[in-house]
Formats: structure tokens, C-alpha cells, sequence
């Protein structure tokens, strides 16, 4: 029955992609008002099919109605209720159903949201949508269909692979990655419309820009949400393993990235506008590439992804989706001539050009070493993978550059700029990054890399905080507002800008915590019989014992140990080991605990069951806890610039900004 | 030619020698750093080709060939393409506390260099795969869960009977880290 009735929704939702892409593509082509009627119709559709099979397969699974496919290959009667519901994405079918539900929703609200603005390029952009959610019905309908009726009817199932369960974290990380990763046809399709439109209007370059920073900020969120998920349950003290999964969600992030910056010289200067069209559809197309790598089973890894047969098919997607979009622009290129040109080589613009050159060289540089083996796997036979030194040695100094390239563009203006006033402009700041590496290095720290890191993110942070906070600074002074008015008034003045830099200084807390983790971190492992201890900086970890505890789906092990710090009692914690019936291997909780700037991170190797013994490792990370905490700046920064906008004001001019410096 | 397109020229040309260049600086980075996916017979064979190179092996823990000390952390074992026999057979050392699923006659890789007598392991990984296969005639299916009360657990618990054919694909950027020493 759920069977028949989920497969009849996939059934409708292809039938109505299909259909609205043909009525979008003429209805576009033949500026038809009647054919952009019946395209929004069948997005429509198309959108409450696909949301209506995900409620059906939510209800399946709270059913525990055994008799669909999916249900008994990651549904259990022990599950708790979150992991009842979380259970629709994680595997392999019901991830890619959640992917149509998304797109469902995103093609819904798109159509919903634009009845009467941009009427030029709503049918291209609708049809092209379409394409890319008919393509997830498509897989869904056979190769991948999850409403498979199954006889006999078990009585219960495995439910979910135990890593996933064993974090709340992962109901809110996958969706969130979804978001911005589906998200990204959006621009993908309003780019596309401009493309086959011919033209890319000003009003057209709102939503373009609007639809993009909003997958961009929960690809954001999502991506930093996954390391958190990689550092509380992993166990092996890191956040990032540059892992061919973790790659896919970051590239499409560094070309949006990109785009987000070659936007703004595009809007200024009249430039770049292929180029800024590119990067939209070289980030949605990175997405497809992500989804495939994620989906086919073409890695190999310790836990073997399924190999499922939906892998041809996306790279047939891709293929098609390529020459598609290769083939719109450059038909269309030549109506897309810039406008404006670039003056000055000392200039804001070429701040963001450089920008987009650093983060365009670092997706070049993570995509080869993500598809390398592939490429050496299909064409030599040799299997290989890609060494974390590789990504590491490549990314440093482009996040150098970046970090770099933060700092001095704000401090530049647009156009030709004065020297004399550059240098007066950059004094404050670059002393403070040298007074950041004088006292790092007094402070013990002499790694060349680390100073230079942390020195340019003190640079940065300088420039910003003062581009962030003079606005206001300059209302109380020469207006007298009272800070509260001023703070307001000079945020609503500007949100884009202040967003923005907002979110620099997100980016910036990152990039001194990676730095600091990567430089500092310490790490002992000892294996301990109660009474025992490891020492490991300042601290001191005694064993006590074992403590064994029972849940309806799973059990756990944990080691208590006492922790002491320079003598002074800090408590205890608990690593632990948690068993899943249903899985070998235990899926490790570390106990993660921060005390002042550094975390001391804790996991279970190995016990003896009597409690005689416990092998533990230990990590002292510094700042790690940062990388967590920018979440709030980049979400907020993020917001205040998506903030819907009359007209952008210009920005102040440095020597404006440096009068009162 | 105009000054313009002068200028244009230069900068496609500074492009294209940066682009080269970068390509250059990846692609020698790129293999220098692989890691060779390798079974002992491989290592064996091509240990000589490449010395310094990081290797991924892959094989079965060789029976009673566990040393393991829990006082200096350091193991040693093993490896071979089969748990029995005297196929080709590689000696693994790794200072470390292995996981715990971690024992003899299963299938574990490991990471690290061979310097032709000793593979140094950094990294060690119990192989398994998410697979059901049911419990064979003579084996205790109890053995799988060691660690567990056996009593809170009969053998004929719903849970025990799985169908999992295939292992569960996690999503993007959850795919289950190894254990790292």
C-alpha cells in the first residue's frame, strides 16, 4: 500500500518535471505568459509530489511498516524517535529521496515567491530547475527507488549505520548540507536563464546573489557542523581529513565563495560577468560531481560504500549538464559583453580578482588531488589515494594568501588609489600583526608558518574590526548618537558590507584555529590499570574504573578518569565505547572538554572487560573550540547582508576611515 | 598593436605561465604524497620500486601471530593474504593501542612505510565490512560482539538477524573515520 502510493508520488513528480521542462524551455524561448503559467503549475506539482513521498517514507518508517524496502534496511523497532526520523537519510535511497524534497522545496518557493517579478527569466529558470529535479526522480523511480515493495515482510530491521546514530548532531548536519547543496541549482538555474536569456539585467542580479549566499550559508553551516560530528565521535582528536566526502562539500563552497566576491566587482566596475556566471554553474556543477562521488560507490574506503548502480547515471548528468551549460555560454558570451573595465592595479577590484584567482587555484588544487585516483585507478589499474601532506602543503599558503588578501582589500578603494594615504591607512594594522608575531614568538612559538599565520590573521582582524566598527565610532563622535542609534544606523546603512565583514571575521577565528590546531597540538596515549595515570601537558588523567551501561540499542563502555590540572581537581570524564548490536565495530563518544582556550579531548581505545585495563588516548588541541564558536558570526554576518535592500550606499573611503584612526 | 590589447596580452600570458606552473607544483606535489593501495603478495614484489613511499596494506591478521603489549603499547603482528597457510607474509610493528574490534584472523590494514625487513604502521584500521553474513555452522555468533554481555543478548534477538545486504552509504563528509595511531 505505502508502496504503491510512494512510487505513484516519484511516478507524478517525474511526469510533472518532464512536462515543465518542456513548457519552461518554449514558454522562455517564446516569452509566452500562458506557458509560464502552466511551467510554474507543474513546478508546483512537482514540488508537493516530491515533499508528499518524503512523508510517506516518514511514515513507513514510524509505521515500522516492514513491507517497504527502505524500512527494513534502516528501520528498527529499538530506535529511538529521533533516529526513527533521522533514518530517512541515512542510507543511500532515502538520502536521495530527502535530496528531491529539497529541490521539491526549493522549486516550490522559487515559483511561489516570483508571480510577478522577473517574468523574463522565470520559465528558463524554472525549466532548469526541473531538469535537475526530474534527473533525482528519475533515480528514484528505479535505480534507486526506496518504496520497493518486499516479501516476506520482516519483523524488524538493523535500523541505521550506528555511526549515525550515535550523535544528535547528525539530525541537524546532513539536512543543513543538503540545504546548501541542493540549494546551489538555484543560482545554477537563474544563472542559466540569464545565459539563455541572453541578458543579465541589474534586477536579475539580486536574486542571483540572494539565492547563492543562502545555500552558501548552510553548505557554511553544514560544513563546519560536519567537523564538529568528525570531532565528537571520531575519536581521533581532528576535525578535517581532507576525506574525498569532506572535499565535495568544500568545493562547491570555495567556487560559491568565489562568486560571492566577484559579484560585487561585477556590480561596481560592469566587469566579469561570464566569469561571475561561470562561477555559479562551476559550484552547482561541483555539487553534481559531490553528489556522485558521495552517491556511486567510486571511493573506496575502510567501510565500504555500497556500490549501487546509480553511478553511470550521474556521470551521464554530469556529462549532459556540462556541455549544456559550455554550450549556453558560449553561445550566448558574446551578449554578455563587459560593460566597464578595470583602471588601477593598486585597487579594491584587484583585491577581489586575486581572490578569485587564490580560491579558484585552491577547488583546482582539492579537486586533483580528490579525483586522482580515479584517474590513475580507471586509466593505470594502480590503486592510490591522495595523502592528507598533499592537501595540507597546497591549501597553507593559498589560506595564507586569503587571509592576506582579507585584510588589504578592505584597506584599498576602489579605483586608482594614493599611496602615501595607503601606507598611513595600513600603519595600525600591520604593526599589530607584527606585535601578534613578536609576542607569539616571546610566548615560545618560533615556527615561521604559525607566526606568519597568525600575525596576517591579527592584520585582518585589525582591518576589519576597524572597517566593522568605525562607521559607528565616527556617528557617536562627529554626529553625537548614542552608541545604540549609531550601532543600528551605521549597520543598517550598510548591511552588505557589515554582513560581509562579519563573516570575514568568522573566516579569520577559523583560520587561527586551524593554525593553532594544527602547530600545537599535543597528544599522549597510555594504557592504564585503575589508580594509573597519563600526563599530558598540564594535566594529569588518573583511571578510576569501567562503567558498563545499558540502552535498548546499544551498550556502553566508558572510562572514568579523574582529571587533575597543575594539581587543582578539574573533575572527571568519561570516554567512552558504545556497542550496536547490529554493527562490530563500537562507535566510539571521546570526551571533549574545554578549558579556557584549549580543549582536552579524550578517547577509549581498548579495555580489558574485568576493568582491569584501559588503553586511552589524549589530545590537548588549542582554539579548536573557535572553529565551533564562528558559527554565530558566520550566520549572523551572513543574515545582515542577505537582509533585503533599496540601494546600495558607497562604501567609505579609507581616508575617511582613517582620519579617525 | 594597441596599448590595451598589449596589456591584455601580457595578462593572458602571466595567467597561462601561473597556470602552468601551479598545475607543475600540484601535480609533483600530488605524487609525492600517494599512498599505495598494496596486498602483502604487492609489497613484496614492488618494495624495491619505491622506497620512501607511504603504503596502504591490505590483508588478513595472521593466527597466533598477535604480540601485543599493553605496558609499552607496542604490537606486532602478521600480516598475510590469508589467516592460515604460509602465503606471503609481512611483519607489522605500531606502537599504539589497536581498536578494539582488533584480533587475530580478521582483515586489517594498515598505513605506513616498509623498510624490507618490518612494516612500520601508523596507522592501523580493522577491515570489515558492513555486510550481513549470517554466523557459519561452528562459529560462535558471540564472538562478534566479545565485548558485550552476552546474556542481554540471545543468539535469536531480533537484532541479531540482520539484512543489511549492503553497508549503509553515510552522507557527505560522515564517512567513518579509521582509528588513528
Amino acid at each position: 500500500m505505502i508502496s504503491l502510493l510512494g512510487r505513484g508520488l516519484i511516478l507524478l513528480a517525474l511526469l510533472a518535471a518532464a512536462f515543465g521542462i518542456v513548457t519552461g524551455l518554449v514558454a522562455g524561448a517564446r516569452k509566452s505568459e500562458q506557458g509560464l503559467h502552466i511551467t510554474r503549475r507543474a513546478a508546483l506539482v512537482f514540488a508537493a509530489a516530491m515533499i508528499l513521498a518524503n512523508l510517506t517514507m516518514e511514515y513507513a518508517l514510524f509505521a515500522h511498516d516492514f513491507s517497504v524496502w527502505y524500512v527494513t534496511r534502516v528501520g528498527s523497532r529499538s530506535s529511538p524517535n529521533w533516529v526513527t526520523f533521522v533514518s530517512l537519510w541515512s542510507s543511500l535511497e532515502g538520502s536521495i529521496l530527502f535530496w528531491g524534497a529539497i529541490i521539491g522545496g526549493y522549486i516550490g518557493l522559487f515559483a511561489l515567491l516570483y508571480k510577478e517579478r522577473y517574468q523574463d527569466y522565470v520559465a528558463y529558470a524554472l525549466a532548469v530547475m526541473l531538469m535537475v529535479g526530474g534527473f533525482f526522480a528519475l533515480i528514484l523511480s528505479a535505480p534507486a527507488d526506496p518504496f520497493k515493495p518486499v516479501f516476506p515482510v520482516p519483523s524488524d530491521g538493523p535500523g541505521p549505520n550506528p555511526l549515525l546514530q550515535n550523535h544528535i548532531l547528525m539530525a541537524l548536519h546532513p539536512p543543513l548540507l543538503y540545504l546548501g547543496y541542493v540549494g546551489m541549482t538555484v543560482p545554477f538555474a537563474i544563472a542559466m536563464a540569464a545565459v539563455l536569456r541572453g541578458k543579465l539585467s541589474e534586477g536579475w542580479l539580486k536574486p542571483l546573489r540572494r539565492w547563492t549566499l543562502a545555500p552558501w550559508l548552510f553548505l557554511t553551516v553544514g560544513i563546519v557542523l560536519g567537523g564538529w560530528w568528525a570531532y565528537e565521535v571520531l575519536g581521533w582528536g581532528g576535525y578535517w581529513a581532507w576525506d574525498p566526502v569532506e572535499n565535495a562539500s568544500f568545493l562547491p563552497w570555495l567556487a560559491a565563495t568565489g562568486y560571492l566576491h566577484s559579484t560585487v566587482v561585477h556590480e561596481r566596475r560592469r566587469v566579469l560577468k561570464v566569469w561571475t556566471l561561470s562561477l555559479v554553474i562551476i559550484a552547482f556543477l561541483l555539487t553534481m560531481l559531490g553528489t556522485f562521488m558521495t552517491r556511486s560507490g567510486v571511493f573506496n574506503s575502510v567501510h565500504a560504500f555500497s556500490q549501487s548502480e546509480i553511478g553511470p547515471i550521474f556521470l551521464v548528468f554530469i556529462g549532459v549538464m556540462v556541455l549544456f551549460s559550455l554550450g549556453a555560454l558560449a553561445g550566448r558570451s558574446h551578449l554578455l559583453e563587459p560593460e566597464g573595465r578595470f583602471v588601477a592595479v593598486v585597487s579594491r577590484e584587484t583585491a577581489f580578482l586575486l581572490n578569485n584567482l587564490v580560491l579558484l587555484t585552491f577547488t583546482f588544487t582539492v579537486l586533483l588531488g580528490t579525483v586522482y585516483p580515479l584517474i590513475t585507478e580507471s586509466f593505470k589499474g594502480v590503486k592510490v589515494s591522495v595523502g592528507e601532506p598533499y592537501f595540507n602543503k597546497m591549501a597553507l599558503p593559498l589560506g595564507l594568501m586569503l587571509t592576506f588578501l582579507m585584510g588589504i582589500g578592505p584597506a584599498l578603494p576602489w579605483g586608482r588609489s594614493d599611496a602615501k594615504a595607503l601606507w598611513k591607512g595600513l600603519g595600525f594594522p600591520v604593526s599589530m600583526g607584527l606585535g601578534v608575531v613578536g609576542l607569539g614568538y616571546l610566548q615560545g612559538i618560533h615556527g615561521g608558518l604559525s607566526l606568519t599565520a597568525f600575525g596576517l590573521c591579527a592584520f585582518a582582524a585589525t582591518i576589519t574590526l576597524r572597517e566593522l566598527l568605525m562607521p559607528t565610532v565616527k556617528r557617536v563622535l562627529l554626529h553625537r548618537e548614542t552608541w545604540v542609534l549609531a550601532v543600528v544606523k551605521s549597520i543598517w546603512g550598510s548591511r552588505r558590507r557589515f554582513g560581509g565583514y562579519l563573516v570575514h571575521l568568522a573566516v579569520i577565528m577559523v583560520i587561527a584555529a586551524i593554525a593553532a590546531s594544527h602547530g600545537f597540538k599535543t597528544q599522549a596515549e597510555s594504557s592504564l590499570t585503575p589508580g594509573q595515570s597519563l600526563s599530558i601537558g598540564a594535566y594529569t588523567l588518573t583511571f578510576e574504573k569501567l562503567n558498563f551501561s545499558e540502552e535498548p540499542h546499544r551498550t556502553t563502555v566508558a572510562a572514568q578518569l579523574r582529571v587533575q590540572k597543575n594539581g587543582d581537581s578539574l573533575g572527571t570524564i568519561a570516554p567512552a565505547m558504545n556497542f550496536y548490536p547490529t554493527q562490530r565495530e563500537p562507535v566510539g563518544t571521546p570526551d571533549v572538554r574545554t578549558f579556557g582556550a584549549e580543549d582536552l579531548y579524550t578517547s577509549l581505545m581498548t579495555f580489558e572487560q574485568d576493568g582491569s585495563r584501559a588503553a586511552v588516548k589524549a589530545f590537548v588541541n588549542p582554539l579548536v573550540s573557535w572553529i565551533w564558536w564562528s558559527l554565530p558570526l558566520f550566520i549572523v554576518g551572513t543574515l545582515i547582508s542577505l537582509w533585503p535592500q533599496r540601494r546600495a550606499r558607497p562604501a567609505p573611503t579609507p581616508k575617511a576611515a582613517l582620519g579617525a584612526a | 598593436m594597441s596599448p590595451t590589447q598589449q596589456k591584455r596580452l601580457t595578462a593572458v600570458l602571466a595567467l597561462l605561465i601561473a597556470g602552468a606552473a601551479l598545475a607543475y607544483l600540484a601535480m609533483s606535489n600530488v605524487e609525492e604524497n600517494l599512498v599505495y593501495y598494496w596486498t602483502p603478495t604487492d609489497l613484496l614484489a614492488k618494495a624495491s620500486t619505491v622506497k620512501d613511499a607511504t603504503i596502504r596494506l591490505g590483508g588478513m591478521v595472521k593466527v597466533d601471530s598477535k604480540e601485543w603489549n599493553a605496558e609499552t603499547l607496542s604490537l606486532k603482528f602478521i600480516m598475510s593474504e590469508s589467516p592460515v597457510g604460509d602465503g606471503p607474509s609481512i611483519t607489522v610493528v605500531s606502537t599504539g593501542a589497536p581498536p578494539q574490534m582488533f584480533r587475530e584472523g580478521i582483515g586489517c590494514i594498515v598505513e605506513g612505510k616498509y623498510d624490507g625487513k618490518l612494516f612500520h604502521a601508523d596507522r592501523l584500521m580493522v577491515k570489515h565490512s558492513n555486510e550481513y553474513r549470517p554466523p557459519k555452522e561452528g562459529e560462535d555468533a558471540h564472538d562478534m560482539y566479545k565485548t558485550m554481555d552476552e546474556d542481554e543478548m540471545p543468539a535469536d534477538h531480533p537484532q541479531r538477524k540482520r539484512r543489511d545486504t549492503e553497508s549503509p552509504a553515510p552522507m557527505p563528509s560522515t564517512e567513518p573515520k579509521e582509528e588513528r595511531l
